[in-house]
């Protein structure tokens, strides 16, 4: 039954920056649509800005320039100003998906001389993969075509000899 | 794992992108993509075999008619596409916190 497991690496960027790693993070979180790239928005809206809430379970959407929102992710870990994990939940088909997390981890660490290094994780890039088959299998699976269909014949059976 | 830059390039082309965002609902033969399509069904069985050597859809014989359908193993294509992304949005971030420094 199962097919081989193709697991992509995980998306490894590593970036140094002038600043205290305070400043970084602070930058990074909380000011996270004064940089993000404005070509990358997922609602029918232009991208007006971008909000990460502080906290464990905070959400992660952006704001459309007619005042909607759109639902990215959540925030998984915080913990200022070492480290946060997030969770990227778009989908391959760059829709929200509640139930798909890819997970990307952004740490901070101190260097020296003011400067900060900034390496970020984002992995379980296979999960995207693992959404397609869980979508195939539903619709293979018993309580998908293949049951419909079954009951469907049953119904015309049982018509055909009444 | 298909090659992400071969990918990318095969999406680089607007028919072959329309052609592979038409399989995204699914499975589909060639005259029913190429319906509607500005261009020949000839080309469009051309773009199908640029997106099926970049590893992007697969397909199959179904009597005289081929099927083709999204292949899920075309992962590489999002691996590349979000390595892009990151490597974009994080120069903007060095921008920010370095470019802005002192101007709050």
């Amino acid at each position: 039954m199962s097919s081989p497991t193709i697991r992509p690496a995980p998306v490894r960027k590593s970036i140094t920056v002038k600043a205290d790693a305070a400043r970084a993070f602070e930058v990074f979180t909380g000011r996270i649509g004064s940089w993000w790239p404005r070509t990358h928005c997922i609602a029918a809206s232009p991208q007006k800005d971008v909000v990460l809430e502080p906290k464990v379970g905070g959400r992660w959407f952006e704001i459309g320039e007619d005042g909607s929102q759109c639902n990215w992710g959540k925030v998984l870990a915080w913990e200022p100003p070492a480290r946060v994990l997030l969770a990227w939940q778009i989908g391959a088909d760059w829709k929200y998906d509640p139930d798909l997390i890819t997970e990307v981890e952004v740490t901070f660490t101190p260097i020296g001389g003011g400067a900060t290094r900034v390496d970020l994780e984002h992995r379980n890039l296979e999960r995207f993969g693992d959404k397609i088959e869980t979508v195939r299998n539903a619709i293979d699976s018993e309580g998908g075509w293949t049951g419909i269909l079954k009951v469907y014949a049953a119904a015309v059976e049982a018509g055909a000899s009444s | 794992m298909p090659n992400a830059a071969a990918a990318l390039a095969a999406l680089a082309d607007p028919t072959r992108r329309q052609i592979f965002e038409r399989l995204a609902s699914g499975p589909r033969a060639v005259g029913e993509i190429a319906r509607g399509l500005p261009v020949t069904r000839p080309a469009v069985s051309q773009h199908l075999a640029v997106l099926k050597s970049a590893g992007l859809v697969k397909d199959q014989a179904a009597g005289t008619r081929r099927i083709y359908e999204i292949d899920p193993k075309g992962l590489g294509t999002i691996r590349a596409w979000i390595d892009q992304f990151w490597d974009t949005a994080l120069a903007s971030f060095k921008d920010e916190v370095e470019g802005t420094k002192g101007k709050r």
